[in-house]
């Protein structure tokens, strides 16, 4: 019968579009990676990150300073921007997102519930790019007017834009993962004549940790791969500066965005940015992969299927 | 000079309605970079094309660069409003920027120091100009743009920044301490020579290119063009002597 | 259950509200500050017009137009290779299955990918070498398909918002009640066809579910199109797949770092955001109706 050979080509078709995910994935990588990784064997590897005594300096240093006579392209400026800045946004992003997460599971009423869950998802919809606009325009001048920071735009500032980015993803996923909790757990832990906030503390969130690792390692992936935010807000100095939050940083994405248009196809500085993004790739793989373990450890810690 | 070139494609779009024109923004080091890989026909750039450069956009395209100086323009430098500082030598400037000075010269307070990101033709030509290409110290913040220079220095009283542009607005153009004189970006300064950090403004063009490249490139030094020029606050390009380099 | 609230309840009450009013009143203070700078600038002539050259007057409208077309060539592009990968994961795919598992697993990390590197992608694979690769068996001289342009920038796009419709499309394939698919197949129907006439018209909500989002995300990503297509500023407007074109989220940005007089642009750079915000606050919220509808069993 010609109907169902017509039916099983186009299932054909379905099962190899099915693909289509994979075959992006592998693409995205093997194509930055085509441009990026050469950089790690046509230039001068060690220039990439050990400090090096440049001519008009005086000591060894870690520079980025692409445009100049010779070319700077040492990554550890930026790596270290990226982590000071992600950084700071998780320590406070997190307590922020799984305090919300709380009062929404444990504490509100379903009908409060009802309202504010979705609002705080909502928060998911605003731009990076408005988030951006306000820490540089507002935080900044709120940064040195209230605190009194010496640098306007700093690694804080864009801390700050980059929290409101994250709570909605670790709130979200925290929230799930508390609620997730079974009931009889609360109920068992109540009958033993703990009160609520002892029940919640102690039994409910640590139940819930796996979720809760997923919800930080998200957040972390989502801070570490933001762009705008930071270009906006941050000051963009590739100062070396791990340890002081209120100077300026310069992560890898925005240094990506801001160089990559100047730079002519195929040379060093053109490989040394695409390096970046491979970096940038492999690394939040291996967190998305770390917090689907986290998951999956969740869902078998309180005996549900996991559909695969 | 974005703003320039997108005030002329908008004048010449209504001039000449055939002719499509598409500004993109990145800075000189883009639209040279565009005129190598073919996506653009003309490249605006705020320095001079490199050797380098003009052999390798040669070599690409088959075809000789060519170059059109289409205004002045006078790279400012600027402070808070409320910055009491007279003006600032290049010597000073170059120990700010790179990083040799780390107070303000005249009271010793904090400074805070705004660049360009290095794809900007300024950048370029302040390094070269002004630091004798040394390197910005890391400190110093290279924003994305113009009005985030302009924006950041206006709001911050230890602000400093530089800019080609013109008509700042919200913050206080330093003049240049040149020898004994003072000397202000204005027109009369640059047309003079006297004001040491007035450049040329370019286009870039291939020779070859279509009919509609050259009508633009000619309309812009035209007398429309270079009325442009000069309600944006640049100077036009006339006969005017670039300063010499001391 | 407990009768009274102890001290210790109240204060983790206390500290968790807290958290939530802190994050409400953050997100207030966005909105707040967009109306008061921009309330003034947002009129008629703001979504009719063109910016003007100095950024400082002017409107939207080839921001919004631009926009509308990149998440056109992006929806046509992305969902139908979305839903099919949802169907073929609800459907067809083997439980268990080592390619079930590996299609997903792309599925998720795809999602975690930044949005900067998928710029780096389109620049690299759509415009360099896909639109080279066009332009040079075309035999074109000067680079039509080989550079940026709302075709490769909107594909781009695609890419990036994938998964979202892959994930909303299987949870609305999902709710659909297996009596559903059980009934169409006693009665002879074959797979695909249960599939299009019974599974697909009962997921519609959740897969425009999907569709929504993603396009929300169009208006909203700035990073991947910097390299990809996206033009400062265009005095004319194209319809031009080959040609660049202007955006919503990207012209925030310009406005935010370009023009050379803030107080002057301030307002319009003020009222674009609030648009562009009320544009994906609107299609978010039009996504949570949707969801809930999905959830509701049929």
């Amino acid at each position: 019968m010609s109907t169902p050979r017509r039916h099983r080509v186009v299932e054909r078709l379905l099962a190899l579009v099915a693909w289509s995910a994979v075959i992006a994935l592998a693409l995205i990588f093997l194509f930055i990676a085509r441009e990026g990784l050469p950089a790690l064997w046509h230039g001068d590897v060690g220039a990439l990150f050990a400090p090096r005594r440049w001519p008009g300096y005086d000591e060894a240093a870690f520079i980025w300073q692409p445009v100049g006579k010779p070319p700077k392209l040492n990554l550890v400026p930026l790596l270290v921007g990226s982590l000071k800045v992600t950084t700071l946004a998780m320590v406070a992003a997190l307590p922020l997102g799984v305090g919300c997460a709380i009062w929404v599971a444990e504490i509100a009423s379903p009908r409060v519930r009802a309202v504010v869950k979705p609002t705080i998802e909502l928060l998911a919809a605003l731009p990076s790019v408005v988030v951006g606009l306000f820490a540089a325009l507002v935080l900044a001048d709120v940064g040195r007017r209230l605190f009194g920071f010496t640098y306007r735009l700093n690694a804080s500032i864009a801390a700050a834009g980059l929290v409101l980015a994250i709570v909605p993803i670790i709130f979200t996923v925290a929230e799930d993962a508390l609620s997730s909790v079974p009931q009889r757990m609360r109920e068992a832990s109540f009958a033993l004549g703990a009160r609520r906030w002892q029940t919640t503390l102690f039994v409910v969130v640590p139940a819930a940790i796996p979720g809760l690792t997923a919800a930080a390692v998200l957040g972390f992936g989502r801070a570490i791969g933001e762009t705008m935010i930071i270009l906006m807000a941050s000051g963009n100095a590739s100062v070396l500066a791990p340890f002081d939050p209120f100077s300026s940083a310069r992560t890898m994405t925005a240094t990506i965005a801001a160089e990559l248009g100047e730079t002519v196809r195929g040379g060093e500085h053109w490989r040394v940015l695409f390096l970046l993004g491979v970096l940038l790739f492999v690394v939040t793989s291996v967190l998305n992969r770390l917090g689907a373990w986290a998951t999956d450890r969740l869902a078998r810690r309180l005996g549900r299927e996991v559909s695969r | 000079m974005v703003l320039l070139v997108q005030r002329w494609a908008a004048r010449f779009d209504e001039a000449h309605p055939t002719i499509a024109v598409e500004v993109s923004g990145g800075g000189s080091g883009t639209g040279l970079a565009a005129l190598e890989n073919g996506t653009a026909d003309i490249a605006s750039a705020s320095r001079a094309i490199r050797p380098e450069e003009r052999a390798r956009i040669e070599r690409a395209r088959g075809a000789r660069v060519e170059e059109h100086r289409v205004a002045i323009d006078a790279v400012a430098v600027y402070v808070h409003p409320s910055n009491p500082i007279e003006a600032l030598s290049l010597d000073e400037l170059r120990a700010l920027y790179t990083g040799r000075a780390r107070a303000w010269p005249s009271d010793g307070r904090a400074i805070v120091l705004y660049s360009r990101e290095n794809s900007s033709g300024t950048y370029a030509y302040f390094k070269e100009r002004v630091l004798h290409d040394a390197d910005f110290a890391p400190e110093v913040q290279p924003l994305p743009g113009t009005a985030a220079v302009l924006y950041a220095v206006s709001r911050d009283r230890f602000g400093l920044g530089y800019g080609g542009v013109a008509r700042p607005r919200a913050v206080r153009v330093v003049p240049l301490r040149v020898g004994d004189a003072i000397v202000a970006p204005t027109r009369q300064e640059a047309h003079a020579g006297r004001y040491p950090l007035a450049r040329p403004l370019y286009l870039y063009t291939l020779e070859g290119a279509r009919p509609s490249v050259a009508r633009f490139v000619d309309w812009v030094r035209g007398p429309e063009g270079q009325a442009l020029v000069e309600d944006q606050g640049f100077f036009p390009v006339g006969e005017a002597p670039i300063a010499r380099r001391p | 259950m407990i009768a009274r609230p102890s001290t210790g309840d109240r204060t983790l009450a206390i500290a968790t509200g807290a958290c939530i009013v802190l994050v409400l009143v953050m997100v207030a203070a966005i909105f707040g500050t967009l109306i008061s700078w921009g309330g003034p600038a947002l009129s008629l002539r703001f979504f009719t017009a063109a910016p003007t050259s100095d950024l400082a007057g002017g409107g939207i409208l080839p921001a919004v137009l631009g926009t509308a077309m990149v998440t056109l060539i992006m929806t046509l592009a992305g969902v139908p290779v979305g839903v099919a990968t949802a169907v073929w994961l609800v459907e067809y795919a083997p439980p268990g299955a080592h390619t079930t598992r590996i299609v997903r697993s792309a599925v998720r990390n795809l999602a975690a990918v930044p949005s900067i590197v998928f710029g780096l992608f389109g620049l690299g694979f759509f415009v360099l070498f896909v639109g080279r690769g066009l332009d040079g068996a075309l035999g074109e001289a000067v680079p039509r398909f080989g550079r940026p342009s709302v075709l490769w920038a909107g594909l781009t796009l695609a890419l990036l918002t994938l998964p979202v419709v892959i994930v909303t499309s299987e949870e609305a394939l999902r709710s659909v009640p297996e009596a559903a698919r059980e009934g169409a197949l006693a009665l002879g129907a074959t797979r695909l066809q249960m599939v299009w006439h019974v599974v697909l018209p009962q997921a519609t909500s959740g897969i425009l579910t999907g569709l929504v989002l993603a396009v929300s995300r169009g208006a909203g990503e700035v990073a991947p199109l910097l390299f990809t297509g996206v033009a400062n500023y265009q005095p004319a407007l194209s319809v031009d797949p080959t040609a660049g074109f202007m955006h919503l989220g990207h012209h925030v940005y310009v406005l935010a770092t370009q023009s050379p007089d803030i107080d002057a642009t301030r307002p319009r750079l003020a009222a674009t955001a609030l648009v562009l915000v009320m544009l994906t606050f609107a299609l978010n919220l039009i996504a949570l109706v949707l969801r809930g509808r999905t959830r509701r069993p049929t």
